[in-house]
This record gives structure tokens, sequence and C-alpha cells, in this order.
């Protein structure tokens, strides 16, 4: 057999579980969802259909701007989580990379360490 | 037909489907739900060619944390999309030549793709899926050593990042009374509170 | 390799994916009534005593009951999308499973870097909740699914710091190698909890607030969201939030077991104790984390909303980004890191 068409018989074991895994579970779930569509007893009413309001209709769309701090955090979420993505290879193979590959993580999460005393200083973690 | 070959075209199917999907449909959530699905098959692909961990990497970092600031936005900036649809004339030139300057770029790209000759040992380790060597194990090997300039070049484009997304949407709130927590800790009954006598009658 | 092998290979990962689910599932409805029990018993009440002996078959009176309410879709809602929120929200849920180890080899799928496939999964979750808030086209379900979001991607980064301290000391992304390097001679003192004791910590409570279960589960704070995202839900698809809610709270357990009370290890490792069965210590310890969860519930007050953001970014975040240095300096100067 061709190295190629072995690599992907190894990954298919891995792999073709989860994706059948995963397709079993929505099957449950597509069946859960559907059965009270069917079985259910239903007595439609247009007052079941408005939205869940005090007492009278909203004013105005429901779906509003707000507070720039949420995007600042789904920001600063992306960031770290680059820093967890560099640190799963380094976390599993630093046992064999020396002195060097042990430093140049440190250097780089000294440099995070920066920026993220900076955003400590500024406020950015503070939630008013 | 090997069932490789149904996944990768199952995925790739799915992909271009919806990558046109995210261009085309008329609300912009729909759309990033469908960069989403883009994104997963990409990830699909990705393990097809047998590597798994950057194929999980681009669903924690894509899928799990920018796709989820993209819905933010287009979510809850409540941008007046029919507004924007009637400029689209008006920005049609720019576009098409942002567009073209862009595919000549990729042609480029791609037309002189060249392999350095070291590089042909590389992934021979890294892609031997259940074997030895660990996918995300073989990165780990060279990249922090070998490639450490790169590596610590990105650390400072990530620290630039952070100050840069401080400096543009980091705006405090006037007369708002902030609690400060370790202040608050810190206190002790001495610093609390007094106990003051009052005689009957005459008050403090 | 014929078809006909890969037919039978296929339908024996089937058989074995379905029963699994069904046993989760099950297993799950006994975990709800045991978190509603104890709930009650803390607070000196009986809980759920009427169906079946002691209310053991109420979490299926329940799904009986949620199948039988009318559906009810808002007139405002965006319709796709809101049917297809509690759907994304149960099935990724449950698809995480797929990696778990419950014993030597009782996996169905041994991946390289199943604690990586756990953690992408994990953070997907955000996503039913924002789909939902969003589709419903209502007030209470959108602020809360703001909330929720922001709360679940901000624990995710502690999370993600502490699972590196894990795979320092194992050496290895697989789930079961994980276990496995926490076999020794003194059995559970051998596991990561020890060492790692403040790890541990961050690791329960970041759960707590990456599923948002009380005292995170600001969400559904009733004084002020009335029931959060799901408002607008109602019969099975609340369920299926419900489900995915509780999928999610013992996938935790799970990964909480594995990674640091030593998966289907037995605690102590001599004879009568390496007889039983390593699926038996699994879902033992799988209960007592899941005992910590519910007595977390009813003990403790629920946090206000700029506490937990501070808990989370400004305590959780350094120390387990410290933790991270000093792990891999004691490793490194004391030449145990695993190669």
């Amino acid at each position: 057999m061709r190295p190629k068409v072995r690599i992907m018989n190894l990954l298919l074991q891995d792999y073709l579980p989860v994706v059948i895994f995963i397709g079993v579970s929505v099957v449950i779930g597509l069946a859960l969802l559907i059965s009270p569509f069917i079985v259910a007893y239903s007595s439609p009413d247009p007052e079941k259909l408005s939205a869940y309001e005090c007492g009278f209709n909203a004013f105005d769309d429901a779906r509003m701007t707000f507070d720039v701090r949420f995007y600042l955090v789904s920001i600063l979420f992306i960031i770290f989580d680059l820093e967890v993505a560099f640190l799963f290879p380094w976390a599993i193979s630093f046992g064999g990379l020396g002195d060097l590959g042990f430093w140049s993580m440190m250097l780089f999460l000294g440099v995070l360490t920066v920026g993220f005393i900076y955003e400590w200083r500024k406020g950015a973690l503070e939630w008013d | 037909m090997s069932v490789a070959a149904v996944f990768f075209y199952l995925f790739a199917g799915v992909l271009v489907a919806s990558a046109f999907m995210v261009i085309s449909s008329r609300n912009p959530v729909h759309s990033v739900l469908f960069l989403i699905l883009c994104f997963v098959n990409a990830a699909g692909l990705f393990i097809l060619i047998g590597v798994e961990f950057l194929a999980l990497i681009l669903v924690v970092v894509y899928v799990g944390a920018v796709a989820v600031l993209f819905l933010f936005v287009v979510m809850m900036l409540d941008v007046d999309f029919v507004e924007l649809r009637q400029g689209f004339l008006q920005y049609l030139p720019v576009g098409a030549l942002v567009g073209v300057v862009f595919l000549v770029e990729l042609i480029l790209v791609v037309s002189t793709w060249a392999t350095a000759p070291a590089v042909a040992q590389f992934p021979k380790a890294a892609a031997v899926g259940g074997a030895a060597i660990s996918n995300t194990k073989a990165l780990g090997l060279v990249l922090y050593t070998d490639y450490v300039y790169f590596f610590e070049a990105s650390g400072m484009v990530l620290l630039v990042a952070m100050i840069g997304a401080i400096v543009l949407t980091l705006r405090h709130k006037v007369n708002v009374k902030r609690q400060n927590v370790s202040a608050q800790v810190a206190r002790t009954p001495e610093t609390a509170m007094e106990v003051v006598k009052v005689r009957p009658g005459q008050g403090i | 390799m014929s078809w006909q092998d890969t037919l039978i290979q296929v339908l024996i990962i089937l058989g074995a994916s379905l029963a699994l689910l069904v046993a989760l599932l099950i297993f799950i409805a006994f975990i709800l009534l045991a978190d509603r029990k104890i709930w009650a018993a803390v607070q000196m009440r009986r809980g759920p005593n009427v169906v079946g002996p002691f209310g053991l078959l109420q979490s299926f009176a329940d799904l009986l009951k949620f199948v039988l309410k009318e559906p009810i879709i808002p007139a405002g809602a965006n319709k796709g999308i809101f049917i297809l929120a509690p759907l994304v929200s149960c099935v990724l849920a449950l698809s995480a499973w797929a990696a778990i180890p419950l014993a030597s080899g009782w996996v169905i799928a041994d991946l390289n870097i199943g604690i990586l496939y756990i953690f992408a999964i994990s953070s997907l979750g955000v996503y039913g909740i924002i789909m939902a808030g969003w589709a419903s086209n209502s007030k209470y379900p959108f602020l809360a699914a703001l909330r929720s979001a922001a709360q679940m991607v901000s624990y995710e980064v502690s999370i993600g710091f502490v699972i590196i301290t894990v795979l320092m000391c194992a050496g290895s992304q697989n789930l079961s190698a994980i276990v496995e390097a926490q076999n020794g001679r003194l059995g559970l003192l051998n596991w990561y909890f020890l060492p790692l004791l403040p790890m541990f910590v961050i690791f329960l409570v970041s759960a707590l607030a990456e599923t948002n279960r009380p005292p995170f589960d600001l969400v559904e704070a009733e004084s002020e969201l009335v029931a959060g995202f799901m408002v607008e839900y109602s019969s099975t698809p609340y369920l299926l939030f419900m489900l995915g809610e509780y999928v999610a709270i013992m996938t935790m357990c799970a990964l909480g077991t594995i990674l640091f009370l030593g998966g289907w290890l037995s605690p102590l490792p001599f004879a009568p104790f390496t007889w039983v069965p390593g699926i038996v210590w699994f879902v033992l310890k799988l209960c007592f984390m899941f005992f910590l969860f519910a007595m977390a519930k009813a003990m403790v007050p629920r946090y206000r909303y700029d506490q937990l953001m501070r808990l989370g970014w400004k305590i959780f975040l350094p120390i387990s980004l410290v933790a991270v240095v000093v792990v891999a300096s004691v490793l490194h100067f004391t030449g145990t890191a695993p190669q």
C-alpha cells in the first residue's frame, strides 16, 4: 500500500467513529426535537406567539446596540486562546526541547504578561 | 471510491457551497453561521490530509473565538443593512479592483510555489498519524527551537493586538462609582468603625 | 481491507455509539434526580418522591411531559436558527463523549489529541446560546445570551491553562495516556489532584462557570432575566437545552476525573480493589465530582456579574498563568519532564 493511503486509513480509524458518534447524537437530538410537533396536543393562539415582555409590546427591535466591553472581552479571549494554542505542542514536547525551547516559551509568556499588566493597569478588566 | 474520497468530496462540496452562501445570504448573521460551517469543513479537510492538530486548532481558534467576535459584531452593531446595500453600486468599482488585485496575487503565489529541499523530510515525520511520533509533538519539536524567531515574533504580534484592542475600544464611563475590592477586603474593624460614648441628651 | 470488513467495523462503532449515548442519557436522568434530591436535602426538604419508589422515575415523567407539551415558535423569531439552536447545543455537548475513555480501551475514538478535541467542543458550546438569544428576538434572551457568551469565554482561558499544566506532567494529549501516566504504586496519591491541587480547584470553579451552574448561573438569574436565553422556548426544544447543559456538566466531571482523579484507576492499588472493573471506579468518581457541583449549587450564593468577570480575569487567569510557569520550571530544572 502506498504510504499516503495508509495514513488516511489510520486517520479514518481514529476519526470515523467520531463522525458516526456525532451522527447518532444528531439522530437522537432530532427525534427529541421533532416528536412534540407530531404527538403534542396544540391549541394555537396568537398571544402565545408574542415575545416575552412585561404587559405591553416592545417599543423597538430586541436586537439593540450594547456595551463595547463585550467586544473587548472577546478580543482579549482570542489573544489568550492563541496563547493556549501555542502552549499545547510545547507542553507535550518540552521534555525533549532543552534549554532553548524552555526559555523561548518563557520569553513568549513574558511578552504577553507585559500586555496583561498593561490591560490590568488600563482598567480593561474592570466591569462597571 | 474509498471512504476517504467520499468524505473529501463531502467536505469540499459543503465548504464551497457554504462559502458561496457567506457572500450571498441576505442576513449577515446567516453569513457568519455559514462561515462557521466553512471553518468546520475546512477542519475536516485538514484531518483528511493528516494534520489533526492544526484541524482542531482551527476549530478552537477560528470557530471558538474569532467567529464568536464576528457574531457579536454583526448581531449587535445594529447596522442598517438595507442602507448598506444601497451603497453597493457606489463601492463596486473599488471592491472589484481590490478583488482583482487579490486574485492576481493569489495566482502569482500559487504559480511560483516552490518547496525547499530540506522541508521534504519534515512532513513525513509529522504526517504519520498513529505511528511513533504524534502530529503535535512533531510540531512542538521544531516550532520552539528551529523557528524561535518566528515564534517570538508571533508573541509580539499578539502583544500589539492586545494593546491595539484596548486603545481602540476602551472608554471609561464617567460618573461611575467603582468598587475597589482590595481596599474593601483590607478593611478591619479598627478602620471601619468607631465606638463613641454618647451621653443621654447631648448628641455627638 | 474489503468493504465487508469496513461495513462490519462501521456497524460495531454504530452499536457502541448508540449504547454509550443511551447509557449516558439514562445516567443523566438519575443525575438530574440526584441534583434535585441533594438540593432538597440541604434545604431539609424531601425533593421529588412521588413518581416511582423514592421518586426514581421522576426524570422519565418529566421527559414524557416535555414531549407532550405544545412547542411554540414566537412570531418575531428567526425560525430556522430558533429551531437549530437547541439541536446544536445538545449535539455539541453529546459529541464530546466520543473521546472520553470510560475504562482502559473503552472509548469510541481513542484520539491522539483527545484533550484538544474536548477543549474544542466545549469552546463551541457558546454557539447554541448565542443563536438562541439572537433568534428569539426578545430582550431577555438577548441580554442573557450576551452575558453568557462573555462568561463562558472568560473562563475557558483558565481551563485552557489548567489543561496545559496537566499535559506538561503527562506528556501526552491522549486521554487514556493521561490516565495511565497517573498510574503508580501509591494509588490515589499518584493522581494529579495532589501535586496540582490549586489547579484542580481552579478547574472545578471554572467548570461551574463554563457550564453556567450556580453560583455562576447569572444567565438565568430569575430576578433579572427570568430564565435566561431559553425564555422563549417550550416543550422539547427547552428540554434539549437542559439536556445539553447537564451533558456538558457531566463532560466537565469526566474531564476532571480523567485529568486529576486518575480516570478508571483504582484508588488503592492492591488486590481486592484492583479486581473491580475500571468503569465502576470511573462512574464513582464521576458521581463524586457531580456531588461537588450539586453541593456548590445548594450552598453558595449567586455571584454578581462584575464579581464574576473579576474572578475570571483578575484572579484565575494570572494564577493559572503563573502555575504554568511554575510547573514548567519545576519539571525542567529537576529534569523530571516526560520525554
